[in-house]
C-alpha cells in the first residue's frame, strides 16, 4: 500500500479544461517512464469507474485527456471527481504491458536514412542497427495515425533531428527515429522521421478482431531480419489476411 | 462490396460523385488511445437534423458532400432530407427545399447546382446507409481506408444500400425543421472559444491578437483541420510542449504562429500547443467554412458554452424528438 506521502506525490499536478467537453490531467513535464506509468495506471483507474458520459480516455506521454459528454458533466464536478481519484502507485515502470518482438529489415530501400543516421552519429550502419535493436522500448503513447507507437528512449548516440522537410509518403511498416524516440508507421502517411528499416508485421488491421497490435504501456523489442525472412513473413501475413477475409 | 453481393436492389446508383462525398455517422469514439481519429460528420447539427427528418436515429449513416453535390439515381422509393450547405439541390430538375423531408420515387434523379452558402451538405435517407460497422462506426476515414464505402469517397457507378426500416416510408409525414432553428451560414463567421488556461506557451499579447484579428481559411484545409492565415500568435520560444491529447475545435499553434483549427479527422495527439478551443455549439458553423472564408474568435466561458449547448439540444428535441439508438444489425 502506498503511504499518504506517496499518494500526495502521485496526485495529478494540473487539471486543464480543453474546451467544453474534454479535460487534460497532467502528471509531469518530461518524457519519463515513471511519469508515463502513472499516466497509464490513472487511465485504467478512470476506466474502472465506468462513469456514464465519459466518451474516451486518452493516455499520452505525461498526461491523460478525458473526453466527456458536455450534457452530462460540468467541468467543475468532473474535475472534482478526477482530483480525488487516488492513483495506484505503479509497482514498476517495466513490469506492466505485453512485450512484443518486432522483426525489422534494416537499411537499403526499406531504411533509406540508415546511412545518413550512421554518418550523423559517426558510427557504422551495423552499429546503428545493433544499438537500435539493443533496447527494450516502452510504448509511451499511440497517436499521429491509427496504431502509430511513440517508443523510447533511443540510445543517446542515435539522437538525430527530424527531416527538415517531411516526406509526402512514408510506406506502411517503416521504422523511424527522431530525437530520442523511435516509431513505426502503420499506414502510408506523410512523415518526418528518419527511416532506418521496415517491418512486415501489420500494426493496424482494420478488419481484424484485434485491430491494433500495440497499446500504451506495452514493450517493444526490434529483431533485425534478412531480406529472405522479410519476404517470408510478408507472405505469411498476406496469407493470414486472406484467410481472415474468407 | 463483399458484404453486399446479394440480390438486393440498390437504393441509389451514383452517377457523379461530386468533389468529396463520403458516408459518415457520428464517428468512432473509444479508440483514440490507439490513435484512431473519432471522425464522423463535420457538422453534427445538420446530420442529426437530416436523420430525424427521415425517422432515423441520430447515429444513422448519412452522405457528407463537400464543396459540390453528387448526382444520384434512385432505384427504389424512399424518403430523404438534405441539410447543411445549400448546393441548390434539384429532383428531376425541380428545386427542392433544404431542412425538409422529401418523398422520392424509383427513377428519380437528385442533382445539385451552384454552391450558395456553406461548404458541407448532408443527405439522409430513411433507414440510413448500410455499410459494415468497423470499430463501432460506419464513418469513412480515408487516410486509413477504414469504414464507410470501402474506406473511400464515392465514385461514379457505386451502388448504395439502406438499412432495414423501422417504419413504412408512407408513415413519415412531411417533416421540416422550424425555420427559426435553421442555422444561417456565412462566408465570414465569429466563433466562440474557450481560452487555454495555461500561460506557459504564448506571450500575453497572443490572446489579444487572437480575439482581435480576422483569419482566412487556407486552401490546404480538410477534415483533419483548417490552416488559418492571419496575424501570427507569438509563442514563448523557450517553452517546451510535449505531445498531448487533442480535441476537435482546438486551435493549435505551430512555430510560425499561424493557427490550425483541428476538425473531426484530427490526429488524436498533437505536438503543437493549443491556445483556445471552439465551443461545441459553434463547431457546426466551423464545419461549413471553406477555403477563402474568414473567421474571428471571441472568448467565452465553459459554463456559458455548456448552457448554449443545452439550450440548442432542448430546442431541437422539442421540434424534432430523437429516436431510440440504432440497431447494429444490417438488413436481410
Amino acid at each position: 500500500m502506498p503511504t499518504s506521502a506517496q499518494e500526495e506525490a502521485l496526485a495529478p499536478r494540473r487539471i486543464i479544461p480543453m474546451g467544453d467537453s474534454a479535460v487534460t490531467v497532467e502528471f509531469g513535464d518530461s518524457i519519463d517512464p515513471t511519469v508515463n506509468a502513472l499516466v497509464i495506471s490513472y487511465t485504467k483507474k478512470i476506466r474502472e469507474q465506468d462513469w456514464s458520459g465519459i466518451v474516451d480516455v486518452v493516455p499520452t506521454f505525461r498526461s491523460v485527456t478525458i473526453h466527456f459528454d458536455p450534457l452530462q458533466w460540468d467541468m467543475a464536478s468532473l474535475a472534482d471527481h478526477l482530483r480525488v481519484l487516488s492513483c495506484p502507485c505503479p509497482s514498476g515502470t517495466e513490469s506492466s504491458g505485453t512485450v512484443h518482438q518486432i522483426p525489422v529489415l534494416y537499411g537499403g530501400d526499406y531504411g533509406p536514412d540508415l546511412d545518413e543516421v550512421a554518418a550523423w552519429a559517426g558510427l557504422e550502419p551495423s552499429t546503428v542497427i545493433r544499438l537500435h535493436a539493443s533496447v527494450q522500448y516502452r510504448v509511451y503513447m499511440i497517436g499521429f495515425s491509427p496504431g502509430f507507437p511513440y517508443l523510447g528512449l533511443v540510445p543517446p548516440q542515435l539522437t538525430i533531428p527530424r527531416l527538415a522537410t517531411p516526406r509526402p509518403r512514408v510506406p506502411a511498416g517503416s521504422v523511424g527515429i527522431a530525437d530520442r524516440q523511435t516509431g513505426i508507421y502503420p499506414i502510408a502517411t506523410p512523415g518526418g522521421w528518419r527511416l532506418i528499416g521496415r517491418t512486415p508485421i501489420p500494426l493496424y488491421h482494420r478488419k481484424g478482431s484485434t485491430p491494433f497490435l500495440l497499446k500504451p504501456g506495452d514493450q517493444v523489442l526490434f529483431r533485425p531480419i534478412t531480406q529472405d525472412e522479410f519476404e517470408r513473413l510478408s507472405r505469411e501475413v498476406t496469407d493470414e489476411y486472406h484467410r481472415s477475409q474468407q | 462490396m463483399a458484404t453486399h453481393e446479394n440480390s438486393r436492389t440498390p437504393l441509389i446508383e451514383v452517377i457523379k460523385p461530386g468533389w468529396l462525398t463520403t458516408i459518415q455517422d457520428l464517428g468512432r469514439p473509444g479508440y483514440q488511445q490507439y490513435g484512431m481519429p473519432v471522425g464522423g460528420v463535420m457538422d453534427r447539427f445538420a446530420a442529426i437534423v437530416a436523420n430525424r427528418l427521415v425517422g432515423n436515429p441520430d447515429q444513422a449513416a448519412v452522405l457528407e458532400c463537400t464543396g459540390q453535390g453528387p448526382e444520384l439515381l434512385f432505384q427504389q422509393d424512399t424518403y430523404l432530407a438534405i441539410t447543411g450547405a445549400n448546393f441548390s439541390p434539384t429532383l428531376n430538375g425541380h428545386a427542392i427545399a433544404l431542412w425538409h423531408g422529401i418523398n422520392v420515387r424509383q427513377g428519380d434523379r437528385l442533382a445539385f447546382g451552384p454552391r450558395r452558402l456553406g461548404f458541407r451538405c448532408y443527405l439522409a435517407i430513411a433507414g440510413g446507409f448500410d455499410v459494415p460497422v468497423i470499430l463501432g462506426s460506419r464513418s469513412t476515414h480515408c487516410p486509413s481506408q477504414t469504414g464507410g464505402f470501402n474506406g473511400r469517397p464515392l465514385r461514379a457507378g457505386d451502388h448504395l444500400y439502406h438499412c432495414a426500416l423501422d417504419q413504412a416510408i408512407d408513415t413519415l409525414v412531411a417533416r421540416r425543421l422550424p425555420p427559426r432553428l435553421c442555422p444561417s451560414y456565412s462566408d465570414s463567421v465569429t466563433l466562440r472559444v474557450i481560452l487555454d488556461s495555461r500561460r506557459d506557451f504564448f506571450h500575453r499579447c497572443a490572446l489579444t491578437v487572437l480575439t482581435n484579428s480576422t483569419y482566412t481559411v487556407a486552401p490546404q484545409s480538410d477534415r483533419t483541420g483548417y490552416r488559418l492565415s492571419g496575424p501570427p500568435l507569438a509563442r514563448i520560444e523557450e517553452s517546451r510542449f510535449i505531445s498531448e491529447g487533442t480535441v476537435t475545435g482546438s486551435l493549435q499553434v505551430p512555430p510560425d504562429g499561424q493557427p490550425i483549427l483541428l476538425m473531426v479527422d484530427r490526429q488524436t495527439t498533437g505536438g503543437y500547443p493549443p491556445i483556445a478551443t471552439v465551443i461545441s455549439v459553434d463547431l457546426p458553423l466551423a464545419a461549413q467554412l471553406g477555403p477563402g472564408n474568414t473567421v474571428c474568435f471571441v472568448a467565452c466561458s465553459i459554463a456559458e458554452a455548456q448552457a448554449l449547448l443545452r439550450t440548442q439540444t432542448h430546442l431541437l428535441n422539442a421540434a424534432l424528438p430523437p429516436l431510440p439508438a440504432i440497431r447494429s444489425t444490417p438488413s436481410p
